[in-house]
């Protein structure tokens, strides 16, 4: 039973490593920097989501050959995150109601972006 | 705490509902201790992980609810057509519409459709049983008490009120105190749990345990609604159970969601509700087209028109599914911008539906149609579906749904896709599968009877409804004294009772065939018209399903193996089968569960504690629990197979 | 229900009944994806809506939250190798590196009781506001799944202890793997877009 596989899974600590690198950048980037606040917001998201990916694809064998589950894992969890971005920009988006909000704050930002919306909504 | 202080008091009806209910039970009681069946009861049912009997239990149950959504929607009518009688007070009428709405969708509509799928899915794949048996009895029986929970709130505590939608704040615990509410929520709850390890069940089992050769578009078109419905239960039910949760929260734990104080948010509730509720529609709807389908093609006795068209138009009505929520509250008062969006989303669902409309009719086309009763329901469906459907596409017009919304011409139209579809699908699937689980027929005769009575009922009841909505009766309407109303009122009152009568001979008709009818002989109970691998077994169905799985590389393979004289019995191939055992840890479990529900609906919180620490030791057990099943020996099932083929 | 028995990959594989129950696993991760979701649109929708309660900007502090971050992508790694030395067929690098895993867990939930009883002590609780109860249902549907995974990963090293590696430990552990890192990823997200964007903004 005992495979002929190396010590030390490179992979895994180069996903450690990436991941705990990621996690200071963004908190840097939240806390230390002077960037604009939008900027900031896209760039931390992005950042999770390949954490995320960190996560799924080097310490969860999403796409792993011999676990005969073929193409599942990687669909349910591509559909499951399709989804969570529909609910979470479309619950945004339709309790918005659609109307712009009457504060000038922002920087006359228009974005129609989710995390803009949440932006506005702490401006009540 | 004094039992007078739970129980419902002061309603007639009621009292009677509790007399009947009581007398009802101490019936049952009697004859299984009379006729020594506790253990029967325990040993072939309560414990089983058998999913035909799964399936015949939720088939059951749904029945059951049937007829008490039945009752719900005939005093409603009664209460409508008369309405200076008095016959109920405006808070029992509440109850009342309230409890149809819920029952009819989460208790009568979804487990009709498990139930079938239960006892087809796996027939149609060639699989032994599900993948997770004892998963399936777990999800059995947290639906079993989460309905028990939900039904029993009229003699204790009091039935919910506020809609089967339980919009907020109205559901809040400012206006709806007491445990009404919260058994709506909890009674959900569990059986949505239920209904989601189903879901998940379902889909490893057709991906996983098809018959082997059996590619994804070679499976029959029911099981490939079944996998599409499954995919929409997993993707979908997580959200009603958060919803469930934060709404039970804030009415039990004072958090601050959806209330009018806090800076709660009433309208996320009608959001979160109709994301999940949306799809649900799809949900009921897609086992129901899958249903017509087997059905049109066995008695058109052509392979189904397009199949591929179907699978891919089932594919994208799953995914638009999840797109089109708002226009559930077009009037919420949200700008044109995010109305007009939901608006062209929903009009585009009409697309793939009336593919699959027009698919049905070719495969009709130029056939010779046999008109037995299943078929009889599916050609119902098709014209009164349309009718629902057309309707559909008027409300989905944002400006015109300010006119339409909560009018009688929605409450029209919703019973027609849901009637005409689901329900007419639920008897469809019934009769048509009904061999395969008893072992007998359904007498035809009756059965057009009912099906007949059904049918006008059906349309004599809703039809008029459309232009009472037009006419401007608002729904959840408890006094309709407005002479222009009274006439259509009445007759939709006279529809509804030709619906209770066709559903009275179709209850007769199931005990009259249990006497009556022929028993079966051969597995292919349709006069030989079965196409698919259901129609390969026996009948009845022997435990194990298939004592040798064929090699399928085609759609409809029955047909082709009628053809070259091959069963699914061959005997040289015939090797031990691996079985899984029965067990009565599902039902404890979720009795527990059950209780910790119960709990929480009072606010009994060491009720509640103590059910949820009895679920988790009985989960604590099933971990350590490795028990492996057992193999069922060669000589078995050859004797077995023999007796049942006459050989 | 298939007998037969795969002689080589990963023990977890072998049977149709192990790769049957680690799909079953994806799936239901998918449902789990959905969960918190919709948990998020609601943090989302109600970001803001603090009434008299004290604004999240006031009360967060990164020094806690980085540490706790920190905590979860250590136990995350060390799973991983958990499962790592459980292919290598070591009962003993499993049970080692799960047992560190579930420690940092351990840490990981004592720092998140200490933050919440912070809170509550500054005057946000679950009652005080729309926004508050959403951020603590969010955080403690999240604190409650690890401690869950805690329970169940103990059950896990009892039966491992018990048993050995066979193909039904080894699926067990395997799946409690994917659990793990999972509720990885759902930190990720509630780090970024609750604690990192509630300082920003």
């Amino acid at each position: 039973m005992a495979n002929s596989k190396k010590r030390v899974p490179m992979n895994h600590v180069i996903g450690f490593v990436l991941s705990l690198v990621m996690t200071l950048v963004a908190a840097w980037a939240a806390i230390g920097s002077d960037l604009p606040v939008t900027w900031i917001i896209i760039g931390i998201m992005i950042l999770a989501l390949l954490q995320a990916g960190v996560q799924l694809f080097m310490f969860m064998h999403v796409t792993e050959a011999e676990s005969g589950n073929g193409h599942v894992p990687w669909n349910m969890m591509f559909h499951g995150f399709a989804l969570a971005g529909i609910i979470v920009a479309g619950s945004l988006f339709t309790m918005s109601f659609g109307f712009d909000h009457d504060h000038g704050g922002g920087g006359g930002d228009h974005q129609q972006h989710e995390e803009q919306e949440q932006q506005d909504h702490s401006g009540h | 705490m004094h039992i007078t202080d739970i129980l419902v008091t002061g309603e007639p009806i009621i009292y009677g509902a509790m007399v009947s209910m009581a007398l009802v039970g101490i019936a049952l009681f009697f004859l299984l201790t009379y006729f020594k069946k506790w253990g029967w009861l325990w040993r072939e049912w309560l414990t089983t992980v058998d999913h035909k009997k799964i399936g015949v239990m939720y088939i059951l149950s749904a029945l059951l609810m049937l007829f008490r959504g039945g009752v719900d929607a005939m005093m409603m009518r009664v209460q409508l057509a008369f309405p200076d009688l008095g016959f109920l007070n405006s808070q029992h009428y509440n109850e009342i519409f309230t409890t149809h709405g819920t029952i009819m969708i989460i208790f009568m509509a979804m487990p009709f459709l498990i139930g079938l799928m239960n006892i087809i899915v796996p027939l149609q794949i060639g699989a032994r049983d599900f993948a997770f048996p004892y998963l399936n009895a777990l999800s059995f029986w947290s639906f079993f008490f989460g309905m028990a929970l939900f039904n029993i709130s009229f003699v204790i505590g009091g039935s919910p009120d506020a809609g089967w939608t339980s919009y907020t704040p109205l559901s809040g615990a400012a206006m709806s105190p007491g445990p009404g509410q919260n058994f709506y929520l909890m009674g959900l709850q569990l059986s949505g749990i239920g209904t989601l390890a189903t879901g998940i069940n379902l889909m490893v089992t057709i991906l996983k345990m098809r018959a082997p050769g059996m590619k994804l578009f070679h499976m029959p078109i029911f099981t490939w609604s079944t996998l599409v419905t499954c995919f929409i239960i997993v993707f979908a039910f997580p959200i009603l159970t958060v919803a469930l949760a934060l709404l039970t929260i804030d009415r039990i734990f004072g958090s601050q969601f959806f209330t009018l104080t806090g800076e709660g948010l009433p309208m996320m509730w009608a959001n979160l509700f109709w994301m999940w509720g949306h799809p649900e529609v799809y949900i009921v709807i897609l086992p129901a087209f899958g249903i017509f389908s087997e059905v049109i093609a066995t008695f058109a006795k052509k392979r189904l028109f397009g199949y591929n068209v179907m699978v891919w138009s089932m594919i994208v009505i799953a995914l638009l599914s999840f797109l089109v929520w708002v226009h559930h509250f077009f009037t919420m008062g949200a700008g044109a911008f995010v109305n007009s969006v939901f608006s062209i989303s929903t009009m585009l669902i009409a697309v793939p539906t009336g593919v699959k409309i027009f698919n049905w009719l070719a495969t009709l086309y130029k056939s010779k149609i046999e008109f037995t009763v299943p078929m009889l329901w599916s050609l119902a469906f098709i014209p009164s579906f349309i009718l629902g459907g057309v309707t559909g596409v008027m409300l989905g017009m944002a400006a015109a749904d300010y006119q339409f919304h909560n009018s009688y011409f929605l409450i029209a139209h919703f019973h027609y896709v849901l009637i005409a579809g689901t329900v007419f699908a639920c008897f469809a699937g019934l009769v048509f599968w009904y061999p395969k689980m008893f072992g007998h027929k359904m007498n035809e005769r009756l059965g057009k009877w009912a099906f007949w009575l059904f049918f006008f009922g059906f349309h004599v009841c809703f039809f008029p409804q459309y232009f009472l909505g037009l006419d401007g009766m608002p729904r959840r309407l408890f006094i309709t004294n407005v002479v222009e109303w009274l006439p259509l009122n009445v007759i939709s009152t006279v529809g509804a009772f030709g619906m209770g009568l066709g559903f009275i001979v179709f209850v007769y008709n199931v005990y009259y065939s249990f006497r009556y009818s022929e028993r079966e002989t051969t597995g292919d109970s349709w006069n030989g018209n079965g196409r698919t691998l259901e129609w390969a077994t026996t009948t009845p169905v022997p435990y194990y399903n298939f004592a040798t799985v064929p090699y399928v590389d085609e759609i409809d393979p029955y047909v082709r193996m009628k053809e070259e004289g091959k069963t699914t019995f061959e005997e040289s191939k015939v090797k031990p089968i691996h079985m899984p055992s029965y067990t009565g840890q599902p039902f404890i479990m979720m009795a527990f569960l059950g209780l910790a529900s119960f709990g929480l609906v009072f606010e009994w919180m060491y009720v509640a504690v103590f059910g949820l620490l009895g679920g988790v030791v009985m989960m604590i057990r099933r971990s350590f629990d490795y028990d492996d099943g057992y193999y069922v020996p060669v000589e078995e099932i050859k004797r077995t197979e023999k007796k049942a083929r006459g050989l | 229900m298939a007998a037969e028995e795969l002689k080589t990959g990963p023990l977890e594989y072998r049977t149709q009944e192990g790769q049957m129950g680690i799909m079953g696993f994806w799936i239901f991760l998918g449902a789990e994806v959905v969960l918190f979701s919709t948990l998020f649109a609601t943090y989302a929708v109600l970001f803001g809506r603090t009434a008299d309660a004290p604004h999240p900007g006031e009360l967060f502090e990164p020094g806690i939250v980085l540490i706790m971050t920190f905590l979860l992508l250590t136990s995350s790694f060390t799973c991983g190798l958990a499962i790592h030395e459980m292919r290598r067929g070591s009962v003993k690098g499993l049970t080692i590196w799960m047992a560190i895993t579930l420690a940092l867990g351990l840490g990981f939930l004592g720092f998140e009781i200490y933050e919440f009883v912070h809170y509550a002590h500054e005057g946000a609780t679950i009652q005080s506001s729309a926004f508050w109860s959403a951020f603590f249902i969010l955080a403690g549907t999240h604190g409650l799944h690890v401690t869950l995974g805690i329970g169940w990963a103990i059950l896990l090293l009892i039966q491992i202890k018990q048993r050995g590696l066979t193909n039904v430990t080894s699926r067990k552990f395997f799946i409690i793997s994917l659990y793990w890192h999972f509720l990885d990823v759902i930190w990720i997200f509630i780090f970024t877009s609750v604690y990192l964007i509630g300082m920003v903004i």
